[in-house]
C-alpha cells in the first residue's frame, strides 16, 4: 500500500515538473518590460545599482515587511528556546586555536559587512549581504564563546535587533506628510537610503545570528 | 554545444542530483553536508544568470547560515540519542 | 532556448523534487531540507523566465532576495518547533508517522 502511495505521489511530482515545463516553453513574448522603467527612474531613486534601488526604494514596503517577518521569527526562536533550558548538557569549553581565529577574523568580517553596506548604492552588495556577513561574524564568535550576551537578552541587544525595523519604519512614516508612506524626496533619497540599510544591517545581522545563537543547544 | 551551454547542463545535473540525493540518502548528516552543497552550486547558479547579489546571499544565507543551523540540529539530535532512556 | 529559460526548466525540476520530498519523507529535517529546495526551484523560476529574453531583470532579483532571507527565518522558526518535538516526544517524526516501535536510530 506504501509503495503505491509513494509512486503515485512522485508520478504526480513528475507531471507537474513537466506541465510547468511545458507552460514555460509555450509563454508568449513580453509584453510589458520592467527593466527599462527601472532604468529610467534610476536617477530620482538615490543610488546607481538597479537591484539596490528596486529593494530599497521602489519595492521598499516588501523590504520593511521583510524585516518584520525576520523579527517575528526571531521572537518566535526566542519563545521556543526558553523551554529547553532544563535539558541543556553544558557545551565544551572553545579551543584555543578557535578563539583566537575568531578573534582574528571578526573585525575583519565587520570590515567587511562596511564595505558591502557602502557599496551597495553603485555595485552588488548592500543591506542583507552585510547583514549576512555580520551574522556570520556573530555564530563564528558564538562557537568560540566569546558571546555570552545571547543567554539573557538585555536592553542594549533587544535594541539592535529592533533598531533596523524601527529606523525604516520611522523614514517611511516621515514621508506620509507628502501624502503617501515610504515616499523619498528626490534630493535626499540616497541618504535616507543608506541610512535605513545602516541600521538594516546591524538588525539583519543580529537577528541572523540569533537565529542560530537563540537555539536551544546554546544555553550556557 | 558552447562552453556555456555545456557547463549550464553539468551545472543543472549537478543541482538536481545533489538536491535529490540530499532527500534520499540514508544518514541525515550526509543529507546536510549535500544541502550545502547544493546551496553553494545554487550560488553558482545566481551568477550565471546575472545576479551578483543573489549568488552573494545565497552563499551567505542559504548556505552558510541554513547549513549552521541545520548542524546544530542535528548535533541536538545526536546528543539526545546519546543520552540515557529515562 | 536562452540559458535563463533552462535554469527555469531546472528550477521547475527542483520544485517537484522538492514537493515530493516534502510529501515523502517522515523525518522532520529532511522535510524542512525539502521545503528549502522547494523556495530554490521557486526562485529559479522566478528570475529564469523574468530573464528568459537574456536582459538581467532587478525586480525579481529583488523578490527573490527578499525571498532568501524570509526562508531561512522560516527554516529557523521550523527547526526550533522541530527540537521541540524531539524533546517532549523524543522522536523527530510526527506522532502519526511513525510506528509504535523504538525510536529510529537516526
Amino acid at each position: 500500500m506504501k509503495v503505491w502511495l509513494t509512486a503515485l505521489i512522485a508520478l504526480l511530482c513528475s507531471g507537474l515538473a513537466l506541465a510547468l515545463g511545458a507552460a514555460m516553453l509555450a509563454l508568449p513574448e513580453f509584453v510589458v518590460r520592467l527593466p527599462g522603467q527601472v532604468t529610467a527612474n534610476l536617477v530620482d531613486s538615490g543610488v546607481a545599482h538597479p537591484v539596490t534601488a528596486v529593494l530599497l526604494n521602489f519595492r521598499g514596503y516588501d523590504t520593511l515587511l521583510e524585516v518584520a517577518v525576520l523579527l517575528l521569527a526571531l521572537l518566535g526562536v526566542f519563545a521556543l528556546s526558553h523551554h529547553a533550558s532544563g535539558h541543556a548538557h553544558p557545551s565544551a569549553p572553545a579551543h584555543p586555536v578557535l578563539q583566537t581565529l575568531a578573534q582574528l577574523l571578526a573585525p575583519l568580517m565587520v570590515l567587511v559587512a562596511g564595505y558591502l553596506l557602502w557599496v551597495g548604492a553603485h555595485a552588488p552588495g548592500g543591506a542583507f549581504q552585510a547583514g549576512a556577513v555580520l551574522a556570520a561574524a556573530g555564530v563564528l564568535l558564538g562557537l568560540a564563546g566569546l558571546l555570552p550576551a545571547w543567554a539573557q537578552p538585555g536592553v542594549l541587544l533587544r535594541g539592535g535587533l529592533a533598531l533596523g525595523l524601527l529606523v525604516f519604519l520611522a523614514v517611511a512614516v516621515a514621508g506620509l506628510p507628502q501624502g503617501e508612506l515610504l515616499h523619498y524626496p528626490p534630493a535626499l533619497a540616497g541618504a535616507l537610503i543608506l541610512l535605513v540599510e545602516a541600521g538594516l544591517t546591524l538588525s539583519i545581522g543580529l537577528t541572523l545570528a540569533g537565529l542560530y545563537l537563540a537555539s536551544a543547544g546554546w544555553r550556557q | 554545444m558552447t562552453p556555456a551551454l555545456a557547463f549550464d547542463l553539468l551545472l543543472i545535473a549537478a543541482l538536481l542530483w545533489s538536491a535529490a540525493r540530499a532527500l534520499t540518502i540514508a544518514d541525515v548528516f550526509h543529507a546536510v553536508v549535500l544541502f550545502i552543497v547544493f546551496g553553494l552550486l545554487m550560488a553558482l547558479a545566481w551568477a550565471r544568470l546575472s545576479a551578483p547579489d543573489i549568488a552573494l546571499a545565497e552563499a551567505a544565507i542559504g548556505a552558510g547560515l541554513t547549513g549552521a543551523l541545520l548542524l546544530d540540529a542535528i548535533g541536538h539530535l545526536r546528543a539526545k540519542r546519546r543520552e540515557p532512556e529515562q | 532556448m536562452s540559458a535563463a529559460l533552462l535554469y527555469a526548466l531546472a528550477g521547475a525540476a527542483l520544485f517537484a523534487i522538492g514537493l515530493a520530498g516534502l510529501l515523502l519523507q517522515p523525518h522532520l529535517l529532511r522535510k524542512i531540507l525539502a521545503f528549502n529546495i522547494l523556495g530554490s526551484g521557486a526562485f529559479l523560476i522566478l528570475v529564469g523566465l523574468g530573464q528568459r529574453d537574456g536582459t538581467a531583470d532587478p525586480v525579481p532579483q529583488a523578490m527573490v532576495l527578499t525571498g532568501i532571507v524570509v526562508a531561512i527565518a522560516a527554516t529557523a522558526l521550523a527547526l526550533a518547533l522541530a527540537r521541540q518535538l524531539l524533546d517532549l516526544t523524543g522522536q523527530m517524526r510526527l506522532p502519526e508517522d511513525r510506528p509504535d516501535a523504538e525510536p529510529v536510530d537516526d
